[in-house]
């Protein structure tokens, strides 16, 4: 039976008056001519695509049938596309056949092979789990997520692995993952080691390049001395002192650091820090590109490259961020007066093997149960204060001692900063902003909450402690808060070029008055000198033929 | 980022560290879709944390049918009971922008202007105010300010239909992974700024109904976003370096996109140096 219904499909074809045809066509065999027609309208190909409207049709309403998405009235034309789409990707069979080799196999081939155990570490499987250095990062990992922070946990299993693959390269006696530090291309993943004593290889060093003037202003003067021409003086400019880095293994470079771009690739270490490297790293700001070997254009120009300035920042933050409950370690002897050596504090420390944890509670309401445990970094650069116009050997030994004299300025103040182990009560607060946040993790369940501590002037730097595990960590972009904008340091004066002397003086260029009129004064004299010449042209003649 | 999808999303954006914990990721599951409930939201998306000196604010945001229409802002000091934060105007935000340093963590805390104008103070004081400024109303200027500059979609994420709504493209497949390396693949989801200064060829090329926000190419600082795959190649994080702490994750080839943001709520003003 028909459809009586305006809703069903096929009303008001059958009626009279109501078909599209009805005024042309009212014959029935005209209509199937007209049906036959458009059939063949539909089936015609299309010059361009070589599709036909009639085959595309039924291909879509197939795929709507056969999906029944919902409102397909509202994505028709999109799945006309869709379906348009699959028919060339059909005929692009055999190309398609290869198959891309995306980066992203390859990093899943890395991560892969860390987890693959190397040959011969069965039999060594029992002495490790005795005494490992390879740190129980998940652990850590655990206690950070109590309070929000940490990377996932895929990516800190990763970690995990890449520091057991360091541990058994390097010899190493302490290890711990240190944080990451993003970067604009590649981010860091940073782990901070100790060597075994005696193990540590001896790094060729690098001629430093910063002349001592001294050296140079002797013999040139010599020279000067001895040839009266007039060449232009060199310059006296002494550049100051060079301070010499600290001994691996003490001060800023008490730890060794490794990273790497990404677990499964291999560690890098980063040289030592110097103290000139550190100052500078003070008064400039800015990204890590994620390469070591990129070149940090900065002003004052930054000696080094990324792998360096990685590293002083990494030593800032440490120096600035670690710590640990107060008790937790303490000095290993305790006789005499501190201020003994004069130029250090302590620098060593041990654990304390009575040391009785204090409650969560405590440990967040004051800061003085914290306390650091790495030693400040003074504003030379370095940890143990080093006096630069001491005569040592290290100097060169042919400066005039007159040159020394005249220049050397004031003698510097010895630097003290912040014994070993200060409470965090004493550090600073900037505007109003204490330099640490404490909270607990949870407050529903105080039994078991982690403390934790932020700081507010190196965003990123954590600490927690829980009974007696504590940790340090960092994550983040690598620079230290400033409430106020960073203000880039001004070129320093324009030095003056010569000493002033009888024979070279600085004066202003003359303006064009004066020059003027001393070119009047000068044409006044001449005029006057030729006629006394005149009468002296005799004798002149006669001293010209000597010479 | 999708409420609904939080636990797997907090997941692909933690390269940065920062992240949930687990009781907040739990509680989170329930009060924002008691959220949708009671506000009567269609979506619900988590958009973050900042963080203050002595607390931190969470923010949820609720959209209507109209996912471009500006949105409702909820906070929240511990994800279990939200407050509905007035619209931002203006002013607010020309207030906020005066304003330095961390937030407090205390939203009924008032901060004092330190600069103003000569003109500025004549002509608060006539009016009899205080030049004083809430936190909360710093804290609503900041998160439009992310939103407005920082905050992204992908391309094709969202259509605009004939009628001028915007809603989700239910033909999103994802970007495939070379156009996820690009930054023209990343919209602002905010009003268009620059769309209208195009010439007429690009214009040509532009597909009305996906095409109608600022791509992120011509960002100015140059290089103001950082492109980094994760995971081993298989999530593409973007994260801006003008508000830091803003992440954008999205998996190519899935529906998985969203962003967050971890942070002190203060913008970069120092981006130029240290690029």
């Amino acid at each position: 039976h028909g459809p009586y219904q305006p809703h069903e499909p096929g009303y008001g074809l059958y009626l009279p008056g109501y078909s599209p045809y009805d005024d042309q066509i009212p014959d029935p065999k005209s209509r199937m001519l007209a049906i036959q027609n458009a059939k063949a309208y539909l089936l015609k190909s299309s010059t361009t695509s070589g599709l036909n409207l009639y085959d595309h049709l039924a291909n879509m309403l197939t795929k709507i049938l056969d999906e029944q998405p919902a409102n397909a009235v509202d994505i028709i034309e999109n799945i006309s596309k869709d379906v348009k789409w699959a028919q060339f990707q059909k005929k692009m069979d055999t190309l398609r056949d290869e198959h891309e080799i995306l980066p992203t196999f390859e990093a899943a081939e890395k991560h892969k092979a860390l987890f693959l155990k190397a040959n011969g570490e069965d039999e060594e499987l029992e002495e490790e789990i005795g005494e490992t250095p390879l740190p129980n990062v998940m652990e850590t990992a655990f206690y950070f997520e109590q309070a929000g922070i940490g990377l996932s946990k895929d990516e800190t299993y990763h970690i995990f692995l890449a520091l057991k693959k360091l541990i058994s390269v390097q010899p190493i006696q302490t290890c711990r993952f240190w944080g990451k530090i993003l970067g604009l291309e590649m981010n860091y993943i940073i782990a901070e080691v100790q060597y075994h004593e005696g193990e540590e290889e001896e790094e060729t060093e690098e001629e430093e390049v910063i002349e001592e003037g001294g050296t140079g202003m002797g013999e040139v003067e010599d020279e000067d001395e001895i040839e009266k021409e007039d060449k232009p003086l060199k310059s006296t400019y002494k550049p100051p002192p060079v301070i010499p880095k600290e001994e691996n293994g003490t001060g800023a470079n008490k730890y060794v650091y490794f990273v790497c771009n990404e677990p499964g690739k291999p560690w890098v270490k980063l040289p030592p820090v110097t103290p000139a490297q550190i100052v500078c790293a003070r008064k400039i700001k800015k990204f890590f590109t994620g390469r070591l070997d990129a070149p940090v254009v900065s002003f004052p120009p930054f000696p080094g490259n990324e792998a360096n300035y990685l590293r002083a920042q990494i030593a800032r933050i440490s120096a600035g961020t670690q710590i640990s409950p107060a008790g937790f370690y303490q000095f290993a002897d305790e006789e005499g007066d501190e201020e003994e050596e004069g130029e250090g504090g302590r620098d060593t420390y041990e654990e304390n093997q009575d040391f009785q944890p204090l409650s969560v509670a405590e440990m967040v309401n004051s800061l003085s149960t914290w306390v650091h445990h790495i030693q400040s970094i003074l504003k030379q650069g370095r940890c143990v204060w080093f006096n630069p116009f001491q005569k040592s050997e290290e100097e060169e030994e042919d400066e005039d001692e007159e040159e020394e004299k005249a220049e050397e300025p004031d003698e510097l103040q010895q630097e003290i900063g912040p014994p070993l182990l200060t409470p965090l009560s004493e550090d600073e607060e900037m505007q109003n902003i204490p330099a640490w946040t404490a909270q607990a993790s949870t407050n529903l369940i105080p039994q078991y909450a982690v403390a934790i501590l932020q700081s507010n002037r190196w965003p990123g730097a954590y600490a927690f402690a829980s009974g007696k595990k504590f940790g340090n960590i960092y994550f983040g972009w690598g620079h230290k808060y400033a409430p106020e904008n960073h203000a880039p340091s001004l070129p320093p004066p324009v030095q003056a070029e010569y000493p002033r002397g009888p024979e070279v003086t600085e004066t202003r260029d003359p303006t064009l008055e004066e020059e003027l009129a001393f070119k009047a004064a000068k044409e006044e004299a001449l005029a006057a000198a030729e006629e006394e010449e005149d009468e002296e042209d005799v004798e002149d003649d006669e001293e010209d033929e000597d010479d | 980022m999708e409420a609904a999808s939080l636990p797997a999303a907090l997941e692909l954006a933690a390269g940065g560290g920062a992240g949930l914990s687990p009781e907040k990721r739990a509680v989170l599951g329930a009060s924002l879709l008691l959220l949708q409930r009671d506000y009567r939201f269609e979506r619900v998306w988590f958009w973050g944390c900042i963080q203050g000196v002595r607390g931190a604010y969470y923010i949820a945001e609720g959209l209507g049918p109209d996912r471009a229409a500006p949105r409702s802002r909820l906070y929240s000091l511990n994800c279990v009971e939200w407050s509905l934060l007035p619209p931002a105007t203006q002013e607010m935000v020309a207030q906020a922008e005066r304003l330095k340093g961390r937030f407090q963590g205390d939203p009924s805390f008032e901060y004092e202007y330190t600069e103003i104008n000569a003109e500025d103070a004549e002509r608060l004081f006539e009016d009899g105010e205080k030049p004083m400024i809430k936190e909360e109303a710093r804290l609503v200027a900041t998160v439009e300010q992310i939103d407005r500059e920082v905050g992204i979609i992908p391309r094709g994420a969202f259509v605009k239909t004939p009628l001028g709504s915007v809603c989700e493209n239910r033909n999103f497949e994802g970007l495939s992974l070379t156009e996820a390396k690009k930054l023209s693949s990343y919209f602002h989801f905010t009003e268009p700024v620059n769309l209208k200064n195009k010439t007429l060829l690009e214009k040509a090329d532009l597909d009305p109904s996906t095409d109608f926000l600022d791509s992120l190419e011509h960002d100015i600082p140059q290089g103001s976003w950082t492109v980094q795959l994760e995971k081993g190649g298989t999530v593409v994080v973007l994260r801006s370096l003008l508000w830091l702490g803003l992440t954008f994750y999205h998996v190519p080839m899935t529906k998985q996109y969203g962003y967050v943001y971890f942070g002190t709520g203060e913008k970069n003003l120092d981006l130029p140096f240290m690029l």
